[in-house]
């Protein structure tokens, strides 16, 4: 069964430009999507919906069964309804966003340790809950390749290992589905290889993962699947290499064209 | 004489203390509160605000003391606010609209990224204003609102306006009185000593915060 399903979504800032068209998504289990489009398709539109972020006119967003957001329906949730949901996704920012007041560990356990006061058996237990959040992120670092730099602060980081730390802080999260908004657009060429080294990593461990990019060889070698987006529909998809090296549809072809061409 | 002066110009100081304490306590809120309605998004009450802040930091502070303490009798012939209480409505009235600028500038200044990193990281929004952005605030707004204090310091002495007299009124006393000119420029050290001690303050206070840019 899918764990992702998204239907009908649409979403336009104004009235006469609708910015996502209809777009139908469905997500396996431990499965790897790359959305790739040209800029202005809606790609981070669409992972700003899934997040949360943005709120969709029409559609639903369906998680492992649960329905987490129909469109249609006008009820106000409580925050800490919208923040459950929120949960179920993690989403790595194109320019970081790390929190520059927090060395690389605290960035990675600053919202688990939140929410950790608000379990039940927080007052009983926190020496442990709070012990186990620090051992934790620094696994997380250790997995991102930055061991020995969690007790630095974002600004004594290259964007490379920005970017690493923001990886591991959205996985201490645990979300179902991580997101990539072009995690590597903001980086020197030579930083990006680090990255996409540790995404390649991820999706080997079957984390499921949606991942917008522009670094077609990535798409074609580490995703499963490959989703091309043009003016808010998803005009081709299929497997990655078959979308990459031999796209079906004329647009898909036009844009992978012109992009070898850049 | 030295001593005599010294007490005369320390109970002035204590005025001019007075003034500057009780001005930070209430305008700093108050701006605080301006700051969010002025960032506002129900139009009107935005509009509102920003007219205010524009006629307040557009007029001199001194226009707008004896207009606090004159208006209300001459205008509407309300009974007069004691001399105190209108410098210090007039004071509190026009720090924090001058604060509350910076305050807005410090908050708009931070990426939109920020809340939404903790958005999505399933912080509350109160946890994101009081773990996230608060300190971003603060460190931006640290070097303008030490310029804006050190100017009020030095803008107490407007006081006197309306008769309340504070630490260079007792020193000029003594020109009449004694034909002294030196107490004058005593009160100098007074106000050179204090504004030093609030420039190691804020130093101090930039440099704890140096540990991170924003
Ligand atoms: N907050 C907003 N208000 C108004 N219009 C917006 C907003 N966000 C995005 N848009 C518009 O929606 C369209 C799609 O934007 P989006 O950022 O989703 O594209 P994208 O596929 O991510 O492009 P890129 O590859 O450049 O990142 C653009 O035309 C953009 O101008
Ligand atoms: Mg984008």
């Amino acid at each position: 069964m899918a764990i992702l399903e998204i239907s009908n979504l649409q979403k336009s800032f104004d009235k006469d430009t609708p910015v996502l068209r209809g777009i139908d998504l469905s997500l396996e289990q431990g499965e790897t999507v790359a959305i790739i489009g040209s800029s202005g398709s809606g790609k981070t539109t669409l992972l700003r919906c899934i997040n949360f972020l943005e709120t969709p006119d029409q559609g639903t967003i369906r998680v492992g069964g649960e329905t987490l957001l129909d469109a249609s329906d006008r009820r106000t949730y409580k925050e800490s309804e919208i923040r459950k949901k929120r949960l179920h996704f993690g989403l790595v920012f194109q320019s970081f966003n790390l929190f520059p007041q927090y060395t690389a560990l605290e960035n990675v356990t600053l919202a688990s340790l939140l929410l950790a006061k608000e379990a039940p058996d927080y007052q009983s237990h926190h020496k442990e809950l709070t012990a186990a959040i620090w051992e934790k992120g620094r696994t997380l670092l250790r997995q991102v390749g930055l061991a020995e730099k969690q007790d630095l602060y974002p600004h004594q980081l290259s964007g490379g290992q920005q970017q690493r730390v923001a990886i591991a802080r959205a996985l201490a999260q645990n979300p179902d589905i991580l997101c990539f908004d072009e995690p590597t657009s903001a980086l020197d060429p030579e930083l990006t290889g680090e990255v996409l080294k540790v995404i390649r990593g991820l999706a080997e461990q079957k984390t499921t993962m949606i991942i917008v990019t522009h670094e077609m060889a990535f798409a074609r070698d580490v995703a499963d699947r490959v989703i091309f987006m043009d003016e808010g529909v998803i005009v081709e998809e299929g497997p990655a290499k078959q979308v990459i090296s031999h796209p079906q549809q004329e647009r898909t072809r036009q844009f992978l064209a012109r992009f070898q061409g850049a | 004489m030295f001593w005599s002066v010294t007490a005369s110009l320390l109970e002035g100081f204590g005025m001019t203390l007075k003034i500057f304490v009780l001005t930070l306590v209430f305008a700093i809120p108050l701006g605080l509160l301006i700051s969010f309605g002025a960032m506002s998004k129900f139009r009107p009450l935005k509009w509102l605000i920003k007219t205010f802040v524009w006629i307040i930091r557009g007029t001199p502070l001194m226009l707008q003391l004896i207009i606090i303490y004159f208006g209300p009798g001459l205008l509407f012939d309300w009974e007069l606010l004691p001399r105190f209480a209108a410098v210090m409505v007039a004071f509190v009235i026009n720090y924090a609209c001058y604060f509350s600028e910076i305050f807005r500038g410090g908050i708009e200044a931070i990426p939109k990224g920020q809340y939404e990193a903790g958005q999505v990281l399933g912080m509350t929004k109160s946890q994101i204003f009081f773990k996230v952005l608060l300190l971003q605030v603060i460190k931006r707004i640290v070097p303008p609102m030490s310029n804006e204090i050190i100017t009020l310091v030095k803008d107490t002495a407007l006081a006197r306006t309306i008769s309340v007299y504070e630490i260079i009124w007792n020193a000029q006393v003594y020109i009449k009185s004694a034909g002294l000119i030196w107490p004058l420029f005593y009160t100098g050290v007074y106000y050179l000593v204090f504004c030093g001690i609030l420039t190691l303050l804020f130093g101090y206070l930039e440099r704890k915060l140096d540990y991170f840019r924003v």
